[in-house]
């Protein structure tokens, strides 16, 4: 198990800045997360760890070695591709005895690491097959598998469940989490899928234009986003912003003709002030039935459009002037046209500064 | 650079210095330095050879560049060179080349766009079936089927000649080599649009379809603006192809229309006479001038061109 | 007839008007008439009329009726001539083959190296493939001028006994040629297999890279059986290009020095036009058939026959 530290990493495509000097530090044993939209660096920055792309400036430790110059192979790292990477012309076994072969490996030795691989993967049946014969799901095993033979202690997924389809992604995500937890390996893991990212990752490191936006747990970057675009970036439905202004003393924030006590309101970068702001409320924060008479914040609404998504319904409807997102139970029998009570706790939701967009 | 380079002492930090010099780079580059050699010195022997004067080919080095650099045997090539019939130069045959290019490629394109058209959108019963006959005989030798044609144009012209009343030749004369051209690119062009053609989104077909665009409307209004660029890809391959030729041109043509390669062949092949290799040098530039100008100037588009003929064929 | 009576009550819809079959598409079809002609009077029909007319005693013209049965492919295989030009065409082909595809690949695999100048270097071993064999032929032709070209300049920079005059030996003539055609076609199957190269994709050469498998290795025991769909398509290509060989010939040596070398498109082109013999044309075209069949159908076998198991 190994500790892995980025230090001020700069990539530079000609005058394109990829990367700006990019600190990270991962603990031994966690998974990391790089979530993103596309062309936000992550897949780079992964390339750049694992020695696949030259760097501008900045250093790579892995397990306390400076690995900057090191090739791939040298720095006890296994990696799995998006499309997999499979050699087509070899078995699966050879797959995954290739490289420990090349590497002079004793013979016995690759096959007890085979045999061990094949069994956690539980892809022993398949051994004697070419990848052309296997299907999505098998191939991403084999790939992990052919990082798993070669027993180091840093894995890096670039988007391995991308190729996959919905059902077979959710799966194989349990099955990755689930390697994890036996083998206990320090992993990075790259994706634009939010869901992999929270459902996976101890901690998510969200990316945009090659600059991090914020590390931290699920929760925290679920709760406590540190920017508005980390805001809007996670969760679905996304977030509901208001525009207005935080009162003096930051009791109050004003948007529109509403008024948003900010009671209880966790700051992050000392007592709130008078300035204008961002308000999120998430669609999941809003309450609606009887318990909304104790919230602090109160509204009647009417009902614009239902989706109905069977585990739960979104509301789609107008507050404050902007059009606003909530959800409700999906046994609710709620129809366009309704009035309803709606209520929530301003002081749960984010503050945004108005012009650096930075949590209040 | 934002930084200075790193003293090996320091830590790795930044891009890994890379020593130029690595055995792999000698390696890499001096074999491409030496294949490029091979492949440039036939083109600089040429060059130079069609620069120099006689006495200094005869008693000078092939390599050398000229001493004494006259343009005398390319004015000689061009005009008075003699093929053991006439000394007229290669310029007539320059010419004739010119009246067989430029019909050939007209109608061998205007053809097969048409056909790749047909084939790609207007489906019918046994189109495939023919298209897989033309493929296939791609790879027939022409010397199989050659003798058949000679008969078939003559016997063609005899009867047009029958029909309009005038003495119309087809054998042995530029409208048979155009036709025979016509087919011979008809395989590779006919694959190259319609292999174009199916890419363009049915969508689009559909709708001008339902607009009420019949056959000719979709091609002249719609596929004929889009596709420009594979058009410019077959006239390089064409013009090309057509140029070079010299089987044909030996075959369908008399010697006054003789195609410009088979002009340069009996010219520089020809017994009589004192050889003067700086003149065969330049005729040989001269005809090959016209391929060289089209592949530098169109660059990647001559790649796609055989590339598009190649990976399908 | 008693077929349509029976249609008509079987089916009444057809009774409603519908448009006749053939004129369905109409103009589609006559726009294709071209092709269809090409493809059947001209691609099948005259190649049937020429294997028909091998086994005829045809001579100055055509005899359709004079029917010999192989005589004519008895005789060819009986003819020094014929002989010298198979065993030239073998010699030509193999190493050709053998040949484009190393020197193709070996640049190919250079040039995806990520180098400088790569445009440069492609330009430069391509651009002969855009000159005519006729050309191809008369440059090479001087080049190996014994008195003037290469072995002349050897000779006279002191090294007297210096002999490299393949064009004029009759036992390695044909490689003279080789080494005309290997420089005029070799950068075409370079551009072949550099596409292939790069339609590789470039995670097998980043997992190659974390696995520490060096270069060479990679392109031996994965690339290259990753490439074998376009290696066969360029053995297909060369192959044909092979058995066309004529202008190259006739440009530099001329079948010459005597008969060696002489291929059997020249052999084929001179019975038919120059020797009045048609019937031996037409048997030895037969037989250029013939070898590319051989060629052509394991290949079509494995590309199209293939997909069915898909």
């Amino acid at each position: 198990m190994t500790n892995i530290n980025v230090k001020d990493l700069t990539l530079e495509f000609g005058a394109v800045r990829v990367l700006d000097k990019l600190n990270i530090d991962i603990q031994e044993g966690e998974f990391l997360v790089l979530l993103g939209a596309s062309g936000c660096g992550k897949s780079t920055l992964l390339n750049c760890i694992a020695g696949l792309l030259d760097i501008t400036d900045g250093e790579i430790h892995i397990g306390g070695r400076n690995v900057t110059w090191e090739e791939p192979s040298e720095r006890g790292i296994g990696m799995v591709f998006q499309s997999y990477a499979l050699y087509p012309q070899m078995s699966v076994e050879g797959n995954l005895s290739f490289g420990l072969k090349n590497a002079k490996v004793p013979k016995p030795e690759i096959a007890k690491r085979v045999a061990r691989a094949a069994e956690i993967l539980q892809i022993e049946p398949l051994l004697k097959r070419k990848p052309a014969a296997l299907s999505g799901g098998q191939r991403q095993r084999v790939a992990i598998g052919r990082a798993l033979v070669r027993d180091v202690d840093v894995f890096l997924f670039d988007e391995p469940l991308s190729n996959l389809d919905a059902k077979l992604r959710a799966d194989l995500r349990v099955e990755l989490k689930l390697l994890h937890q036996k083998l206990d390996n320090t992993m990075i893991y790259v994706t634009h899928d939010q869901v992999e990212a929270m459902t996976l990752a101890d901690r998510i490191a969200i990316m945009r234009g090659g600059v991090v936006q914020q590390i931290a747990s699920p929760s925290e970057v679920y709760n406590r986003p540190s920017n508005k675009y980390v805001a809007g970036f996670i969760g679905s439905p996304t977030i509901n912003f208001f525009e207005g202004s935080i009162t003096d003393g930051g009791g109050e924030f004003l948007s529109a003709d509403m008024h948003f006590p900010l009671t209880g309101y966790d700051a992050s970068q000392g007592a709130l002030t008078a300035r204008p702001a961002w308000l999120g409320i998430r669609p999941e924060s809003v309450i609606t039935g009887t318990d909304v008479d104790h919230q602090p914040f109160t509204a009647e609404i009417t009902v614009e459009l239902v989706e109905p998504m069977g585990s739960d319904t979104l509301i789609y409807t107008t507050l404050a002037g902007i059009p606003f997102r909530f959800r409700m139970s999906g046994k609710a029998s709620v129809a366009a046209g309704d009035a309803l009570k709606i209520g929530f706790d301003p002081a749960q939701g984010s503050l945004f500064d108005k012009s650096t967009e930075n949590r209040l | 650079m934002t930084d200075t380079p790193v003293a090996l002492s320091a830590a790795p930090r930044g891009t890994k210095p890379r020593k130029r010099l690595t055995p792999t780079n000698i390696m890499l580059y001096g074999t491409l330095f030496v294949a490029a050699l091979y492949y440039l010195l036939p083109l600089y022997v040429m060059m130079v050879t069609s620069l120099k004067g006689m006495p200094e080919i005869r008693f000078g080095n092939v390599f050398a560049p000229p001493v004494e650099i006259t343009f005398e045997p390319w004015v000689k090539a061009w005009a008075e060179a003699c093929t053991g019939i006439n000394c007229d130069g290669l310029s007539r045959g320059f010419w004739n080349s010119v009246q067989i290019l430029v019909p050939s490629v007209v109608i061998s394109i205007a053809i097969a766009s048409v056909n790749g058209y047909a084939l790609s959108l207007w489906k019918f019963k046994g189109s495939e079936v023919f298209f897989t006959i033309l493929i296939f005989g791609a790879f027939i030798p022409y010397q199989v089927m050659i003798y058949p044609i000679v008969i078939l144009l003559r016997e063609a012209g005899e009867g047009l000649s029958l029909i309009t009343g005038t003495k119309i030749r087809l054998m042995g004369s530029i409208w048979g080599l155009v036709i025979v051209h016509t087919i011979f690119g008809m395989p590779i062009l006919t694959l190259l649009f319609r292999n174009y053609f199916a890419s363009v989104p049915e969508e689009l077909f559909k709708a001008a379809r339902v607009d009420g665009a019949g056959f000719w409307q979709i091609y002249f209004q719609i596929m004929l603006p889009m596709a420009l660029p594979i058009f410019v890809v077959a006239i390089i391959l064409q013009v090309t192809g057509i140029w070079n030729d010299f089987l044909f041109g030996v075959i369908f043509t008399k010697p006054d229309t003789y195609p410009m390669t088979v002009q340069l062949n009996n010219i520089v092949n020809s017994v009589q006479g004192v050889k003067e290799y700086n003149v065969n040098m330049a005729a040989t530039m001269l005809t090959g001038l016209v391929p060289l100008i089209i592949y530098f100037a169109s660059g990647k588009l001559f790649v796609r061109g055989i590339a598009a003929g190649a990976v399908k064929g | 007839m008693a077929v349509t009576d029976g249609a008509d009550v079987e089916s009444p819809r057809t009774t409603t008007k519908r448009p006749n079959r053939l004129f369905k598409n109409m103009t589609a079809k006559l726009a294709a008439i071209p092709m269809i002609f090409t493809a059947l009077v001209v691609f099948i029909g005259c190649t049937v009329w020429t294997i028909y007319h091998s086994f005829t005693k045809s001579k100055l013209l055509p005899a359709p009726d004079k029917w010999v049965g192989l005589d004519q492919y008895e005789r060819l295989w009986s003819t020094r001539r014929w002989l010298v030009s198979i065993e030239n065409l073998a010699i030509y082909g193999i190493c050709s083959l053998v040949l484009s595809l190393l020197i193709g690949f070996v640049l190919a695999a250079l040039l995806d190296r990520k180098i400088r100048g790569e445009g440069v270097f492609r330009t430069i071993f391509l651009y002969p493939f855009a000159l005519s064999f006729v050309v191809t032929g008369l440059v090479w032709q001087w080049i190996l001028n014994p008195q003037f070209g290469i072995q002349g300049v050897v000779q006279r920079w002191g090294w007297e006994s210096f002999t490299f005059d393949p064009l004029n030996n009759p036992s390695i003539v044909i490689y003279g040629i080789l080494i005309a055609g290997i420089w005029q076609g070799s950068g075409f199957i370079m551009v072949i297999l550099l596409a292939g190269l790069r339609g590789i994709d470039e995670d097998i050469w980043k997992a190659s890279r974390v696995e520490g498998i060096p270069v060479w290795k990679t392109y031996i025991f994965i690339v290259v059986p990753m490439m074998r769909p376009i290696f066969v398509t360029a053995l297909v290509l060369i192959a044909a290009g092979i058995i066309k060989v004529y202008d190259l010939v006739v440009a530099q040596t001329s079948g010459g020095p005597g008969i060696a070398s002489e291929v059997p498109a020249k052999y084929v082109i001179e019975k038919m036009f120059q020797a009045q013999n048609l019937g031996q044309g037409f048997a030895a075209s037969t037989m250029m058939l013939l070898s590319v069949l051989v060629v052509l159908i394991p290949w079509a076998y494995l590309e199209f026959g293939g997909k069915g198991r898909d």
